[in-house]
C-alpha cells in the first residue's frame, strides 16, 4: 500500500537547465524541493552554452519536422543512442521552446516578431532558436526566474554554496536522501527525500582544460559510481572544433559563427594530399591561398560538418603542417559577414577581442578543438511509451532506486556525438520527463524515509566524516593540483580526438599509479573555512575514477564511432559494437568492470553516417507507437 | 616589460584582513584567474613562506557566469577577463592589487556573501508570472527593438559590480542599488510582465528606492556586460512618479 505523505518532498542537486526544469516541474506537481547546487544556480555552467536549441518549427517553408529532427540526432549519434528517449525528445522540441517562450526568454525576433532560427551542425534545416549568442544564458535565467517564483512561495529551499558528497541508501539498496557539504564552513549534513535528482553536468574538468566551467568536475556522478550507480558509454566525449586556446580554459568559440556564414581555413599547400571521406585524393588548396578545407572536403555540410568530424580534420590538417604557422591553430574567419550578421554573434566576438586583444571582425580568429560535452554519463531507464512495463518503470531513473539521473550527467540522448543545440533541448526536455517521473515514483513507493532507522544516515554521514577527516590529515609529498595536471596531460594526450590502444594501456597505468600517489598528498590548506583545496582533494577521488571508466572504455572499444576514434580501427563496426558501454565499480578490483547492453534502434536501422552529400532525406521512421504523450 | 609582476592580495577573514604579496612570471594571456590558480599549485608568497592558497569564486572563465567579481587596483571587475600585461601596461605598475568586494559580508579572502542582490530579485518580483509549463502556445509577439532592449538587460549575471562601484550603496543607505532597476526595468518591458508592473515598481518607491540614485553614473562605467543602467534607472524613476499618481488616481481597467 503505498504510503500517503503530507508532503511529497525531492532533492535535486545541480542548479542547470536539467535541474531547474525538473524543480520547476515537481513544484508544479506540488512536491517540495530542495535544491543542492556549488554555486548560485544563476552561474551554472548552462550560461556558457552560446549557440541555441534545435526545435523543427519549419518556420521557413522547409518542410522540416520533428522525426526529421529525430534522424539528424540519431544519425549524428551514429546509431549509438536509444531511439525512443531521442525520439520523443525531438517531438517536445517545439513545445519546449513556446514554454520558454512564454517564460519571457529574450529570443531573437523576425520582423514580425515571431521566432528567428539560424541553422547549426549536421542538418541542412534552420531549426536553431537563439538569443544572441548566449541562449543558454538566456535559458537559464528564464528558469532560475520561474525557480525563484516557487521560492518565494517556499516550494522550494536552495543550498547554494553546497556539494552533495553523497547518497543514502537503505537496506533494500533505495535512495533515501544524499550527506551534503557547506563550502563555507565544511559542515556536513543529511537532507532526507525519497526521490533524488542528480544534475550536475559534466565532466571537462577532468581534462583540466576545456570549455567547461571550474564546477564541472564529475566529483557527484564519479562518487554516486562508487556508490553502486551503473555508468553509459564513458569513453564518448565530445571535442569541439572550435575554442580560443587559454592558459586557464580553452574558451569556446560557438558553432553558431558558422551557423551565420563563418569560414574556417588555414593557407594551402598544392604540393600535398589529402584524402576526401570516399577516399580519393585532392591537393590541399593553392600554395599560399586560403584553403577552406571543411568546404573541399564536405561540400554538402562544408563547415558545419557534425562536431566530430570537424574537430578531426582540424586536427588532421594540423598534423600535416599546415595550422597556422605550422603551430596547432587554424583561421575561423568572419570578417566576411555583414555587419547584421556579427551583430547575431556580438557576445562572441567579445569574449574573443576580451581574451586575445584582436578584433575578429578584422583578423580572423585562431582556433583549435577542444573538450566540450560527455556523451557518456549515468546510465537511465527508459521505458518506451509501448512497451508492457511503461508504468511500472521508470524514466531517467538510475539502477539505484529513487535517485534519478538528468542533463549532460546522463548517458542517454546524444549518442556517439551530440549534435550542436541539441545540449540545450535534451537538459530541459530530460528535466521535465524528471519532473513527472520522480513525482509518478513518490505517488507509488510503498516506504518512506520517514519509517527509515536514523542509522542509514548516520553511517553515511560518519563514512563521510571520516573521509574528510583522513584527507585534512594526509602528509605525504604530493600536491593534488600537480595530480590533476598530470592526470589531465594524459587525457588530453590520448583520451581526446584519436585513441590508440597502446596509449590507452599507458593511461590506464599512470591513472592507476596517480591513484597510488593520491594516497600520499598533503593539503595546503588545513583550515575548516571556504577551504577549496580540501573540496578538490575530496572531489579529484571521484574524478579519477571517471577518467578509468572513459580510458578504459575507450581502450576496449575496437572501432570508429562517432567521437571515438581509433585509427587501427577505422570503421564502424555494427556487429560487434552496436552496443552501450555499461561501466560497474567493484572495490575488490583495481578498475572498472565493464558490460555491454545492446542499442533500441526499433525506429531506425543503422545506416553509413555520410555527410557528403547534401540531400534532404524524409526518413522512414518506423514502428512509432501511436501512444506517446509527451512531457508538455 | 618585467618578467614578473606582484599580485598584492588583501585577504583574510572578518576583522583580520593583511595584505599579503605574491610574486609570478609574467607570461602572454595570464589573466588574474589562472594567475590565482598558479598561487593554488604553489602558494609561497614573496618572502618565501609557504601559505594557505588565497580563495576565490569562479565559474566559467568566459565573463558570463558573474562569480569571479573582485576589486582589481580598486576597480569592480571580473577577474576572468583581466589581463595581467594589459594592466601593467595602462598603470605602468607591475604590482596590482586584489582585495573583496567592501560593500558585502566577507566570507573569506575574494570571496563575499552576495545574497543580497538575490533577495532583491525575490522583492521585486523578477519573473514572467506563467501560467504553468504546460502547453499553451507561444507567449506574446515581440518586436526586434524590443527585444534588443530586453537582451541588453537580459545580460545581468548578477555580479555585483554596479553595486559595488555605486557610492550611494553605503552603510548609511538603504538604496538596492543599480542592478535591480535594470531588472524590474526588464520584466516591465515584457508584454506579460507589463501586467503587474506596479507591484514590482512598490519596492523601488520609498527609502532605498530608485529615488535614492545620487546620479553618479559609476555602476555604467563598471559593468562588463555594458548594460544600460543608467538609463533604466531614469525609466524607473519616471515610471515610479507616474506610478505614485496611478496609485492615487487610476483603475486598472482604464491603464
Amino acid at each position: 500500500m503505498a504510503v500517503k505523505q503530507t508532503e511529497k518532498k525531492v532533492i535535486i542537486v545541480g542548479g542547470g537547465l536539467a535541474g531547474l526544469s525538473a524543480a520547476v516541474r515537481l513544484a508544479e506537481n506540488g512536491c517540495k524541493i530542495q535544491l543542492v547546487s556549488v554555486t548560485k544556480v544563476k552561474r551554472s555552467h548552462s550560461v556558457c552554452a552560446q549557440g541555441g536549441i534545435n526545435a523543427a518549427m519549419n518556420t521557413m517553408g522547409e518542410e522540416d519536422s520533428p522525426l526529421i529532427h529525430a534522424y539528424d540526432t540519431i544519425k549524428g549519434g551514429d546509431f549509438l543512442a536509444n531511439q525512443p528517449p531521442v525520439l520523443e525528445m525531438c517531438l517536445s522540441g517545439p513545445a519546449i521552446i513556446r514554454m520558454m517562450d512564454r517564460f519571457g526568454c529574450p529570443f531573437n525576433r523576425t520582423p514580425e516578431g515571431t521566432l528567428d532560427f539560424r541553422r547549426f551542425g549536421g542538418t541542412l534545416y534552420n531549426r536553431t532558436a537563439f538569443s544572441g549568442a548566449s541562449t543558454g544564458q538566456q535559458l537559464l535565467y528564464s528558469l532560475d526566474e520561474q525557480v525563484r517564483r516557487y521560492e518565494a512561495r517556499g516550494m522550494v529551499e536552495k543550498f547554494e554554496n553546497h556539494e552533495f558528497m553523497r547518497l543514502v541508501i537503505d537496506d533494500q539498496g533505495i535512495a533515501r536522501g544524499i550527506v551534503l557539504m557547506d563550502l563555507f564552513n565544511l559542515k556536513l549534513q543529511v537532507l532526507k527525500a525519497d526521490a533524488v535528482v542528480i544534475a550536475t553536468g559534466g565532466l571537462g574538468v577532468l581534462y583540466k582544460k576545456s570549455t567547461n566551467s571550474t564546477f564541472c568536475t564529475g566529483a557527484a556522478n564519479g562518487r554516486l559510481y562508487q556508490q553502486g550507480m551503473k555508468y553509459g558509454n564513458g569513453e564518448f566525449i565530445q571535442i569541439h572544433p572550435t575554442a580560443i586556446p587559454g592558459i586557464d580554459k580553452m574558451r569556446l568559440i560557438s558553432e553558431s559563427v558558422r551557423g551565420e556564414g563563418g569560414r574556417i581555413w588555414v593557407y594551402g599547400d598544392s604540393s600535398k594530399f589529402i584524402a576526401r571521406p570516399d577516399g580519393t585524393k585532392i591537393p590541399c588548396g593553392k600554395t599560399g591561398e586560403p584553403w577552406y578545407f571543411l568546404e573541399d572536403l564536405y561540400p554538402a555540410f562544408g563547415n558545419l560538418v557534425p562536431r566530430d568530424i570537424g574537430a578531426r580534420e582540424i586536427l588532421n590538417i594540423c598534423e600535416m603542417g599546415l595550422g597556422i604557422d605550422g603551430q596547432m591553430q587554424v583561421y575561423l574567419d568572419i570578417s566576411h559577414l555583414s555587419h547584421e550578421k556579427r551583430q547575431k554573434l556580438a557576445s562572441v566576438l567579445d569574449i574573443y577581442e576580451k581574451f586575445t586583444g584582436e578584433d575578429p571582425s578584422k583578423v580572423p580568429m585562431k582556433i583549435f578543438p577542444a573538450v566540450h560535452y560527455s556523451m557518456g554519463g549515468a546510465w537511465v531507464d527508459w521505458p518506451a511509451s509501448d512497451d508492457a512495463d511503461r508504468w511500472t518503470r521508470y524514466r531517467q531513473m538510475t539502477n539505484i532506486p529513487g535517485c534519478f539521473n538528468v542533463g549532460e550527467s546522463d548517458y542517454q540522448y546524444h549518442g556517439a556525438n551530440r549534435l550542436g543545440a541539441n545540449s540545450l533541448l535534451s537538459c530541459i526536455f530530460g528535466g521535465l520527463v524528471t519532473g513527472n517521473e520522480a513525482n509518478r515514483y513518490l505517488e507509488n513507493i510503498e516506504s518512506s524515509f520517514i519509517d527509515m532507522p536514523a542509522s542509514i544516515f548516520e553511517n553515511e554521514m560518519s563514512k563521510e566524516e571520516e573521509f574528510k577527516q583522513n584527507l585534512l590529515s594526509r602528509n605525504g609529498k604530493e600536491n593534488v593540483h600537480r595530480l590533476h595536471d598530470e592526470l589531465a596531460e594524459w587525457l588530453v594526450k590520448c583520451v581526446t580526438v584519436k585513441r590508440d590502444n597502446a596509449d590507452l594501456k599507458l593511461t590506464m597505468d599512470k591513472i592507476k599509479e596517480i591513484r597510488e600517489r593520491y594516497k600520499h598528498i598533503s593539503l595546503d590548506d588545513r583550515s575548516r573555512f571556504a577551504n577549496q583545496t580540501y573540496a578538490f582533494a575530496n572531489q579529484f577521488s571521484a574524478m579519477l575514477d571517471l577518467a578509468l571508466i572513459i580510458t578504459k572504455g575507450a581502450l576496449l572499444r575496437d572501432e570508429f564511432r562517432g567521437a571515438h576514434f581509433k585509427p587501427q580501427f577505422p570503421n564502424r563496426d555494427d556487429e560487434h559494437w552496436l552496443k552501450t558501454t555499461i561501466a560497474t565499480y567493484d572495490p575488490n578490483q583495481d578498475e572498472p568492470v565493464i558490460s555491454y547492453e545492446s542499442v533500441d534502434t526499433r525506429y531506425l536501422k543503422p545506416v553509413l553516417r555520410d555527410y557528403s552529400q547534401a540531400k534532404k532525406v524524409k526518413p522512414t521512421l518506423e514502428n512509432i507507437p501511436a501512444n506517446i504523450q509527451l512531457p508538455l | 616589460m618585467a618578467d614578473k609582476y606582484i599580485l598584492k592580495i588583501w585577504r583574510g577573514r572578518p576583522e583580520n584582513q593583511y595584505w599579503e604579496e605574491f610574486e609570478l612570471e609574467l607570461a602572454p594571456y595570464v589573466n588574474v584567474t589562472s594567475a590565482l590558480m598558479e598561487i593554488l599549485q604553489n602558494p609561497i608568497n614573496i618572502k618565501g613562506e609557504r601559505v594557505e592558497p588565497v580563495v576565490w569564486e569562479q565559474g566559467c572563465l568566459e565573463e558570463v557566469c558573474g562569480s569571479c567579481s573582485m576589486l582589481i587596483n580598486g576597480k569592480p571587475r571580473q577577474a576572468c577577463t583581466a589581463l595581467i600585461e594589459k594592466i601593467i601596461k595602462e598603470t605602468g605598475s607591475s604590482t596590482i592589487t586584489l582585495a573583496p568586494f567592501s560593500k558585502f559580508p566577507l566570507i573569506r579572502d575574494l570571496i563575499v556573501n552576495r545574497d543580497l542582490m538575490f533577495e532583491n530579485l525575490k522583492k521585486v518580483r523578477a519573473w514572467i508570472n506563467v501560467d504553468g509549463t504546460y502547453e499553451r502556445g507561444f507567449g506574446p509577439k515581440i518586436s526586434q527593438a524590443t527585444q534588443k532592449i530586453m537582451y541588453s538587460l537580459s545580460n545581468c549575471m548578477t555580479c555585483g559590480c554596479c553595486v559595488e562601484a555605486c557610492p550611494q550603496v553605503n552603510k548609511n543607505s538603504k538604496f538596492m542599488g543599480p542592478q535591480i532597476m535594470a531588472q524590474v526595468r526588464l520584466f516591465n518591458a515584457h508584454p506579460i510582465g507589463k501586467m503587474v508592473k506596479a507591484k514590482r515598481l512598490k519596492p523601488l518607491m520609498g527609502e532605498g528606492g530608485v529615488n535614492d540614485c545620487g546620479n553618479a553614473q559609476n555602476c555604467v562605467r563598471v559593468c562588463p556586460k555594458n548594460i544600460p543602467l543608467t538609463e533604466a534607472i531614469a525609466a524607473i524613476g519616471r515610471d515610479v512618479t507616474l506610478q505614485a499618481f496611478k496609485d492615487v488616481f487610476s483603475s486598472p481597467d482604464r491603464e
